[in-house]
């Protein structure tokens, strides 16, 4: 391990130092302790599985949030970002994953969003389109780009285009320090190409680039230095040329695994297949996706973020359109509703609680009912003697910690949100649970809590789908894997023999130009 | 908590301090003719009307979205009942199928588009409350229905038991909206449906015919609105009810309905009417101008939405 804790060379050359940087949200740490060094004209890439802390930390160095702890300099000289201001003010200057752009300007007016050129005729101050149009064009033409018109919409340009319209905006402030989240996420391969083309370019005027990716093929094609975190902590920061593919998604995926999961229940998939799925797509997220899921099986969906596996499990949930044909216990089913797919007893818990799992107006009794109140009320009218005892119920069973149930379910931290959504869909006898990140931003307390109701659920018979970006959760609980890479399933395997390295290197397989 | 306790508590029971402040203030400025029994019944007689049309916006605003046709709809519904009353030969059975009916109508059309032609609720209802608008007109020929037989004006200016009918009447809308939205299926969709029309969908809700009956619901309200109006009138004017959607959204929100949807307390609406009502009661009999008033009527609306857009901003740090 201490050869991996490698201290980067001391240099005159360090742009950017970051020393014992710690950041907490809410009392989770997210990074602990982390030192880089950024060289002066390096494109520095960052790796490291979802949740490990890279976009904190991107975020820290832009002045988005600030450090719990820890010091910053730039050029040598000690900082305090408190706004992504005070960072530009330094000439360092982030793009995000989601584009920053308006869509209905157009490409030029884009990039002198807040800063318009003007001129003045009879007194009077009129936008100078021309200007804006021809620096404009020679900013795209500086970094190589020529087939980009200034005039078009930015809605109607690809998203490879915008990146570079985002980039041209950046460049505007004249950063030395650029930083890209994840800039390739939805590039082809081609597209990346291009934009590695302009790295170059940018390189050889002086900018310092850092950038997040997932894709290790990517950054030994162009980064000089790679720093690999994990859960908040910076492993190692080393020489592209020091390091090959296996040494990086080792050191991605570590090696600790405590008791964080409890005793899988063995070999409980039944016989006969309850769900088919044939060839279902959903463009742009997924494509001619198959797969069988056996009652009291856990089937898990595993990939990166974009993958496109939680889209899939919302499309079985009837959330989303769905082309391709879905078998429901050998019946051919449509699912263009989610309460269809309730009559079949498909539910599913979302990846992103607040906006499709709870109202979080409501109270947990109100939210634990929503879906349920075809039982629990009787012409019309809710039982609220039924309802409270079927509520409670459901809070003791689950160990929800609440106050009442007539507590708003915004007031409870994330763990006893996750249970409540959990918890609305037991009392429905479900027959398919798709669980998508039923963990993601929950203490592992509760993590344990849920893997528990898991496998409660399929000693019962139920079928789940474990839809993750977690690795590890992925392998600990499902019976078998399946890996999606870029909309498509690249590979399955059995839970005894997937390791953390081979689900990794199906989910980073290669995309088709 | 203890500050979510306390804006919890200003929130539903601020609408009640502002109300005693307001009755307060006129009894001291009037206290001969303002604070007296009877000029509460005429309180509560006067704001029957705005009460009713109150109550069916409320379950629109619930759900994030509005509806603007509520005092078209009421003078379209309450110029039915008088028309086809008279047409009956005098039948207010008939008058009342009519004007119950148009609304109803109405409140369908606003539904559907609101879901099948996705408008926003705000220009949807602004367009059907310019079409009832002009039906009023049209089928007035822009001139006043009179002649109405006695019996027409039953539940505007009669009693029962001693009792105003339209209070009556005003009171069993208000228990059946309390029942509606506490205690059935249907009322918590109406919340879930506000508060997050993804997660309501998601939990297997079918959000559309939950909006067409919350638009079919504030129709109805507010065309019982109309009818007890055109009743106490003894006439149905071409224009009546303009502008009275203003003061039933001004009820509503004065009540404690957030217009972001999903929460909201009807007996606030009641009160939050009812404030409107001795607003405009109040200020005649201490002889405000008609001018003035408006103003009044406007920096108390404001005063309430700020309040709400606080409590958001203050949920969103």
């Amino acid at each position: 391990m201490s050869k991996e804790f490698e201290v980067s060379k001391i240099s005159t050359n360090v742009i950017l130092k970051i020393e014992n940087i710690c950041k907490s949200f809410s009392g989770v740490e997210v990074l602990k302790n982390v030192n880089l060094s950024i060289s002066k004209g390096d494109i520095h890439a960052i790796v490291g599985e979802n949740g490990a802390g890279k976009s904190t930390l991107m975020k820290i160095i832009a002045g988005e949030y600030e450090p719990t702890k820890g010091k910053l300099f730039v050029n040598g000289e000690e900082k305090h970002f408190s706004s992504p201001l005070d960072a530009i003010k330094n000439a360092i200057i982030l793009i995000h994953q989601e584009f920053s752009l308006i869509p209905q300007l157009s490409v030029y007016e884009n990039i002198f969003l807040g800063r318009l050129a003007t001129r003045k005729i009879a007194g009077l101050r009129f936008i100078d389109k021309r200007t804006m149009k021809d620096e404009a064009r020679e900013s795209l033409k500086k970094i190589g780009v020529s087939n980009i018109s200034v005039d078009s919409k930015v809605s109607n340009i690809s998203v490879a285009d915008k990146q570079v319209v985002e980039i041209v905006k950046a460049l505007s402030v004249k950063p030395r320090i650029l930083i890209m989240d994840e800039p390739t996420a939805a590039l082809s391969l081609r597209e990346t190409k291009t934009l590695f083309s302009i790295l170059k370019t940018l390189k050889k005027q002086g900018v310092t680039i850092i950038f997040i990716s997932h894709r290790l093929e990517e950054i030994f094609e162009i980064a000089d230095k790679v720093s690999v975190l994990r859960n908040g902590e910076l492993i190692s920061t080393l020489n592209i040329e020091d390091s090959n593919m296996d040494d990086l998604v080792r050191m991605m995926v570590g090696r600790s695994l405590k008791n964080r999961f409890p005793n899988k229940i063995s070999h409980n998939a039944k016989e006969d297949v309850l769900l088919k799925v044939q060839n279902a797509s959903s463009e742009p997220f997924f494509r001619s996706v198959s797969f069988e899921l056996k009652g009291g099986e856990i089937l898990g969906i595993a990939g990166l973020t974009g993958c496109g596996n939680s889209q899939l499990g919302e499309a079985l949930f009837g959330f989303r359109k769905l082309k391709g044909n879905v078998y429901f216990e050998g019946q051919k089913i449509q699912l263009n509703n989610p309460s269809q797919a309730m009559k079949h007893g498909i539910l599913l818990v979302p990846e992103d609680r607040h906006s499709l799992g709870l109202v979080l107006k409501l109270s947990v009794r109100e939210n634990y009912s929503l879906p349920n109140l075809d039982f629990l009320s009787k012409f019309g009218f809710i039982q609220l003697k039924r309802e409270k005892k079927s509520v409670l119920s459901m809070v003791n069973g689950l160990n929800v910690k609440v106050t009442n149930i007539n507590q708003r379910v915004e007031n409870l931290s994330g763990g006893n949100q996750q249970k409540v959504v959990l918890g609305k869909w037991i009392v429905r006898s479900p027959k398919i649970l798709i669980l998508e990140e039923p963990t993601r931003g929950i203490d592992v307390g509760s993590k344990f809590e849920i893997y528990k109701f898991i496998y409660d659920q399929v000693s019962k018979g139920i079928a789940v789908i474990l839809i993750s970006s977690e690795l590890e959760e992925v392998i600990n609980i499902s019976d078998r894997i399946l890996v999606m890479s870029e909309g498509r399933i690249t590979g399955e395997l059995k839970a005894s023999e997937a390791t953390q390295e081979k689900v990794l290197a199906l989910a980073v397989k290669g995309k088709e130009i | 908590m203890s500050k979510t306790a306390i804006l919890d508590f200003t929130k539903k029971y601020g609408v009640l301090l502002g109300l005693g402040g307001v009755i307060a203030f006129f009894a001291f400025e009037s206290p001969n003719y303002f604070f007296t029994a009877s000029n509460f019944v005429v309180i509560s007689k006067q704001s029957a009307v705005n009460i009713l049309l109150a109550l069916g916006e409320m379950f629109a605003i619930l759900t994030a979205g509005i509806d603007l046709s509520v005092g078209s709809v009421a003078a379209l519904a309450g110029a039915f009942f008088a028309g086809t009353t008279l047409a009956a030969g005098g039948n207010i059975f008939f008058g009342a199928l009519a004007g119950l009916g148009i609304g109803a109508a109405f409140g369908l059309l606003n539904g559907i588009l609101v879901t099948g032609g996705k408008l926003p609720p705000f220009i949807g209802t602004l367009a059907t409350m310019s079409i009832a608008r002009g039906l009023v007109l049209m089928y007035t020929h822009g001139r006043p229905i009179w002649g109405l037989p006695e019996s027409f004006s039953y539940i505007g200016q009669g009693s029962f038991l001693g009792i105003p009918v339209s209070i009556i009447i005003m009171v069993i809308a208000f228990i059946l909206v309390w029942i509606t939205l506490g205690l059935t299926r249907f009322g918590r969709n109406v919340y879930a449906t506000g508060g997050n029309i993804r997660a309501a969908r998601a939990a297997g809700i079918k959000i559309k015919s939950v909006l067409i009956t919350v638009y079919v619901i504030s129709a109805f309200f507010a065309a019982l609105g109309g009818m007890v109006l055109t009743s106490r009138l003894g006439t149905a004017q071409p224009n009546a009810g303009t502008g009275y959607e203003l003061d039933a959204i001004a009820s509503v929100v004065l009540g404690g309905t957030s217009l972001f949807g999903g929460e909201g307390w009807v007996v606030g609406t009641i009160i939050g009417g009812f404030l409107i009502a001795v607003l405009n009661n109040g200020m005649t009999i201490i002889n405000i101008s008609p001018y003035t008033q408006e103003v009044v009527k406007g920096i108390v609306i404001v005063l309430a939405v700020l309040l709400t857009t606080f409590e958001k901003e203050y949920w969103n740090e």
